[in-house]
């Protein structure tokens, strides 16, 4: 299969300072992260709050350069931020946002803020850009009544709708979208989800969805990444991923997810400790000192992202079933 | 009042009651009236000012030596002098005609020049950032430093003084608060979404600032100029009274203020209207700067 987006060993380090003298420090947002988005298919990156999965999308897109890696789009290596190249690239991918009130300017009618990518990149003349603005606005489900109101005067949804409009009007082949539900109602959740789904299979526009939530994940992605410290450290199938997590990380994730009847042997694991400061990486596998199952390499052997035989890919020392592990276990 | 009459008032109306009330009403809550004599009176004192020529009874030079400091009318006066006259017999409202298009000309000068100033810098520091924010800021903690008094003394001192550079001096009031507001703020905004997200979509530094974030931010800058004015306004007066602002044979508001001071007791109307025209355009100016910041908000329409 083709891929349109393909990131290769994507890292961003931060230099930082500790303390009232400023020892220096690295902080590794984003740690070695390769993965492929084919066209018209949703990849979700999961895990908690500061495992470097805004600091990835901020990276994909171009909007900050990489410390290390390489971002290669529609086979082309990404431009410079604010160049003029990558200002032209902007047409090609967009971006989706939290808070969909901050992304809006409060002082521009919707109508003006979804015709506005078609007048920055300058397509068709003015009844042209307002008919498709339209077009688009339709196309989100948003009566053309809302046209001229402001974003205050809008609800959540509807304005993630103007958003998501805002960002398909120059029919991009990617959007990247950044927790683009989590702010919203969960009865709103699922509307805008939907509308996600129909929106792919219309534009053919391929996301990249970032997410906490692993039920909304399970609904739009085709593929799922989960990130821990800046790493994958498990991509797969959304199904098999969540039928049986291989990483002892994404089983604790999976374990949290609330269910109606708690079946019989699915007991929910919970995790000792904090997620640790990105800025002491902890060495070896990274989840060693929060793993249950951790054993003597997990310390000082980083685990490789290897395929497993159900094409799953897991960066667990004893998901390989190395023999050898085993046994110093 | 009765209990009905005051609960029509809080609760509020629905749309047929909406449609019911009359067309006075409605005007009158989308233009106050506070602020309608506001902007009467600005634009009466900008007809003054573009029309002085004609408008003025006399020459603001001419002295009538038989009718020095004669009273107003209201005082007592006859109707050669409505005004009365000051102490050479020179026509008060001949000469505050001509003084409100001086001082109108400096302070709308003044004001544009160091809002332009300041605004463009402080945009530039949160554009750029790093060393040309440090130069900026430097300078902005300069010029909040020096009393500005003095530096207009020393510039009008050692460069004389003629209309353009006394303009261009009052120009320099008040640009370091442009400069840090819009800073401030500029940054502020480059953080939040609105920002980012259009700069995210393609668009250039100048569709950024003059579309999105100055528009954003503008209701805090006119609020300022509203301060700024009033304040380049007295700056003057206080230059002129000084004998460093306004050179006679020319006068403006200021300028009378201060020579007027001299017959208070006798002739308190030489300086009487000049202080009351200060008084009103500033207050207007204040009242209508309020207004607009409301207006040009659409979340608080």
């Amino acid at each position: 299969m083709s891929t349109l987006l393909s990131a290769r060993g994507l890292a961003r380090h931060y230099a930082v300072r500790t303390g009232l003298f400023g020892r220096r420090a690295s902080l590794r947002a984003v740690d070695g992260v390769s993965f492929d988005v084919p066209p018209a298919r949703t990849l979700a990156l999961v895990g908690e709050s500061g495992c470097g999965k805004t600091t990835t999308a901020k990276l994909v897109l171009g909007l900050i350069p990489p410390t290390a890696g390489t971002v290669t789009f529609e086979g082309e290596a990404l431009p410079r931020p604010n160049t003029v190249a990558w200002r032209e690239a902007r047409q090609r991918m967009q971006m989706i946002y939290q808070d969909p009130l901050g992304a809006l300017d409060r002082r521009l009618s919707v109508l003006r803020q979804v015709a506005e990518p078609l007048e920055i990149h300058q397509v068709g003349t003015k009844a042209e850009r307002r008919e498709r603005a339209l077009a688009l606005l339709d196309a989100v489900g948003l009566q053309p009544h809302l046209a001229g109101r402001y974003p205050h005067e809008l609800s959540g949804g509807q304005r993630q709708r103007v958003v998501l409009a805002r960002a398909l009007i120059l029919e991009p082949a990617l959007i990247v979208a950044d927790e683009p539900v989590s702010a919203l109602d969960v009865s709103i959740q699922a509307q805008v989800l939907n509308l996600f789904e129909d929106l792919q299979a219309r534009f053919g526009v391929a996301f990249l969805f970032i997410s906490h939530d692993l039920k909304v994940v399970r609904q739009v992605a085709h593929d799922v990444a989960v990130m821990y410290l800046g790493r994958i450290v498990e991509q797969g199938a959304p199904e098999a991923l969540f039928r049986e997590p291989v990483h002892p990380y994404t089983r604790a994730l999976v374990s949290a997810i609330p269910v109606v009847r708690r079946r019989a042997g699915r007991e929910r694991i919970v995790l000792e400790g904090d997620p640790p400061n990105p800025i002491a990486v902890p060495s070896g596998c990274a989840f060693h000192p929060r793993c249950p199952v951790a054993v003597a390499a997990c310390r000082s052997e980083t685990p490789a992202l290897k395929t497993l035989p159900d094409g799953r890919l897991v960066a667990c020392h004893l998901a390989h079933g190395d023999a050898a592990m085993r046994k110093a276990a | 009042m009765s209990p009905q009459n005051v609960a029509t008032v809080t609760l509020p109306a629905p749309p047929e009651a909406e449609r019911g009330r009359s067309a006075v009403t409605r005007f009158l809550e989308a233009w106050p009236p506070a602020v309608l004599l506001a902007l009467v009176w600005i634009a009466g004192m900008l007809v003054v000012a573009l029309f002085a020529d004609s408008l003025a009874p006399y020459s603001f030079t001419a002295l009538d030596l038989r009718a020095r400091l004669s009273p107003p009318v209201f005082m007592g006066g006859d109707w050669r002098h409505v005004l009365g006259s000051d102490e050479l017999g020179r026509d008060v409202l001949s000469r505050l005609i001509v003084s409100i298009r001086m001082s109108a000309l400096i302070a709308f000068g003044a004001t544009i020049i160091s809002a332009v100033l300041g605004t463009s810098l402080g945009l530039l520091a949160a554009h750029f950032r790093g060393r040309i924010e440090q130069v900026v800021l430097a300078l902005v903690d300069f010029q909040a430093s020096m009393p500005f008094l003095i530096i207009a003394l020393s510039v009008l001192a050692f460069f004389g003084n003629a209309l353009p550079l006394f303009i261009a001096l009052m120009g320099f009031h008040g640009w370091e608060r442009y400069a840090r507001i819009s800073r401030g703020l500029t940054i502020a905004a480059n953080e939040q979404g609105y920002a980012n997200a259009v700069r995210q979509l393609g668009a250039g530094p100048a569709r950024i600032y003059g579309l999105h974030v100055l528009p954003n931010i503008a209701s805090t800058l006119i609020v300022t100029m509203t301060l700024t004015f009033p304040e380049i306004i007295l700056l003057e007066s206080g230059l002129s009274f000084l004998g460093l602002g306004v050179q006679p044979p020319m006068t403006s508001l200021g300028n009378m203020v201060g020579y007027g001071r001299e017959y208070i007791t006798r002739a308190p109307w030489i300086m009487l209207s000049p202080a009351a025209t200060i008084v009103l355009t500033t207050l207007s100016i204040s009242l209508v700067g309020d207004w607009l910041r409301d207006r040009l908000d659409p979340t608080l329409r």
